[in-house]
């Protein structure tokens, strides 16, 4: 913005910009738009326009009621894939967010240990990582095995095809997007606060919720997207760890995307599938006030 | 005010089992994927232990279609690669370097795919591909690979190299070194450990994507794609054993390159006000 205001500043000689620290060298200026110009580009065509032609199209032929039709056509499933994800990213906090903080505040000389193998999970496929899972939760598998002793299960019961299944894969899948983005937030934390707060006679229980958890809200309201957006959208982990009665929006995409027939109201169903992060999102930021600290 | 010692012990302890727990979640499929490359499955499924092999490592390549939709895969992952370090280094160091017009706005749009589900990002560019009567393919596959690429690349690259002093590209410019001679020893050493970074990120997600991959790809498969159309017919113990020497060679490329990539910013540490900067590795 002060490239607007001033761009008299921008066409003097190089020499006399030199005690300039703010980044900004005298170039020319077009040279950032030379350097955006390819990849933004390659965005506005294959990401913005299609976005936009997504929405054109979802209100062919019937307009808005193509909206309706999707919507009374599969609330079952669209609640459903709400509710899974909801779940997944809570139970992603729940393990990730004290497995981040130990990584950070804990992890000494182990700290770079532990992080690697938060991303190992990268190193292996996604859909080989969920065919993993189905080897774990496999009728006669380890996990059944270990229920059915507990008494969780009954002799008879598996674990495959239910939610439980589904909901369990897509919290591991998706847990190292909360756990990374958690750990940054808390790495960047200064532990002088922590001293201060005890020198004034503050709890550590009251220091961690005024600090710690203050200051890595950024850091959760990340992870939190980053789980929360891709489990809304997946179908794999329903497909091959679930039933009938697990069914995702994602999946009525994945049946359907190759029927030509189909497309306004399955455009409707995916732009639907956007709209409803976004507005889950804007809430979302809304109730954990991360304008503020962001 | 203050909890007693112990009920504190006691809170360290469980926190630490909490987290050990936490990565061994991360952990145990890893391992059923190595485990499992061993087996000798009954059927033709390799759900179930059996017993121990060597049958799927003396015998990789048993299923073509599996071997070429790998090479395919890797194939793609280099093309991609390239094109996205390439388009998404220059926007990040746009970002970094320089002050703009709409550069809140482009900054919106890089972020946007990051924060879009794939299903969405990658049947809407199918719709674009359909309408425009496009065959699905290897090119459509590079297209949708380095549109979401781009992205990371940009903000990895953005994020390491924030805080750097760029006077020295001035001050060797205004010592008499041509602006390529600049780039090379200046500009390029500077970036060079945060570019690694981000293709190294971008070929580990190129492998990885399935979705809005599968979405675009007609009838070419990559790996994971032939995985998908197979997983009704049979599961052999040859996708576990591709899986888990990918992974090895991975974790072994990403010791090299993080250990190599440490020494060199130390020595570039001397040379910068701000070498760190960075985190993420």
């Amino acid at each position: 913005m002060t490239a607007a205001a001033a761009p008299s500043r921008f066409r003097r000689p190089r020499r006399e910009n030199g005690g300039d620290d703010s980044g900004v060298s005298a170039r020319r200026w077009f040279t950032p738009w030379l350097l955006i110009a390819p990849g933004g580009l390659w965005l506005l065509i294959f990401f913005v326009f299609p976005l936009f032609s997504l929405g054109r199209l979802s209100l062919q032929d019937g307009g808005l009621s193509n909206y309706s039709t999707v919507i009374s056509d599969n609330s079952t499933v669209i609640i459903r894939t709400f509710v899974y994800a909801t779940i997944s990213t809570l139970a992603a906090i729940i393990i990730g967010y004290p497995l981040a903080y130990v990584i950070a505040t804990k992890g000494g000389k182990y700290k770079n240990l532990f992080l690697a193998l938060v991303i190992l999970p990268f190193f292996v496929t996604y859909l080989v990582r969920t065919l993993s899972w189905k080897i774990l939760l496999f009728d006669n598998g380890p996990v059944v095995g270990i229920l059915q002793s507990v008494g969780i299960l009954n002799d008879s019961q598996g674990i495959l095809g239910s939610p439980f299944a589904v909901v369990a894969a897509l919290t591991y899948n998706f847990l190292p997007f909360m756990v990374l983005p958690i750990y940054v937030s808390l790495e960047k934390l200064d532990h002088r606060l922590l001293d201060a707060a005890a020198d004034l006679y503050s709890s550590p229980a009251r220091a961690f919720r005024k600090i710690t958890l203050r200051l890595s809200l950024p850091g959760l309201f990340a992870g939190t997207l980053l789980t929360f957006i891709p489990a809304a959208g997946d179908f794999v982990n329903s497909e091959l760890l679930g039933s009938d009665r697990t069914v995702m929006i994602g999946q009525i995409i994945e049946k359907n995307f190759g029927k030509e027939f189909f497309r306004p109201e399955l455009s409707a169903l995916s732009f639907m599938l956007m709209a409803m992060i976004l507005v889950g999102v804007i809430v979302y930021a809304r109730l954990l006030g991360t304008e503020e600290i962001a | 005010m203050n909890p007693p010692n112990w009920l504190r012990a006691i809170g360290r302890v469980s926190l630490w089992v909490w987290a050990v727990l936490g990565l061994l979640f991360l952990f145990t499929p890893i391992l059923v994927t190595v485990i499992f490359s061993f087996n000798e499955p009954t059927g033709k499924y390799n759900y179930i232990w059996n017993k121990f092999s060597l049958s799927g490592w003396t015998d990789p390549f048993r299923y073509p279609e599996l071997t070429d939709a790998l090479i395919f895969s890797l194939k793609i992952a280099v093309v991609v690669t390239a094109i996205a370090t390439v388009l998404g280094t220059l926007m990040g160091l746009a970002m970094v370097k320089y002050k703009f017009r709409a550069k809140g706005m482009i900054g919106a749009i890089l972020i946007l795919p990051l924060t879009m589900p794939e299903i969405v990002l990658g049947f809407s560019l199918l719709t674009l591909f359909v309408s425009i009567n496009w065959s699905r393919g290897f090119i459509t596959i590079v297209i949708a690979q380095v549109m979401f690429s781009v992205s990371y690349v940009a903000t990895t690259v953005r994020a390491r190299i924030r805080g750097f002093d760029w006077r020295l590209e001035e001050a060797s410019l205004d010592l008499g070194a041509s602006s390529f001679r600049t780039f090379r020893k200046i500009t390029l050493p500077l970036i060079a450990p945060g570019v690694v970074a981000a293709a190294m990120l971008t070929f580990a997600l190129s492998l990885d994507d399935f979705i809005i991959t599968y979405l675009n790809s007609g009838l070419d498969n990559t790996f994971p794609i032939q995985i998908w159309n197979m997983k009704r017919s049979k599961v052999p113990v040859q996708i576990n054993v591709f899986s888990t020497a990918l992974l090895i060679i991975s974790v072994i490329l990403a010791i090299t390159v993080v250990v190599g990539g440490n020494r060199r910013t130390r020595k570039l540490a001397g040379l910068t006000a701000d070498s760190g900067a960075s985190v993420s590795s």
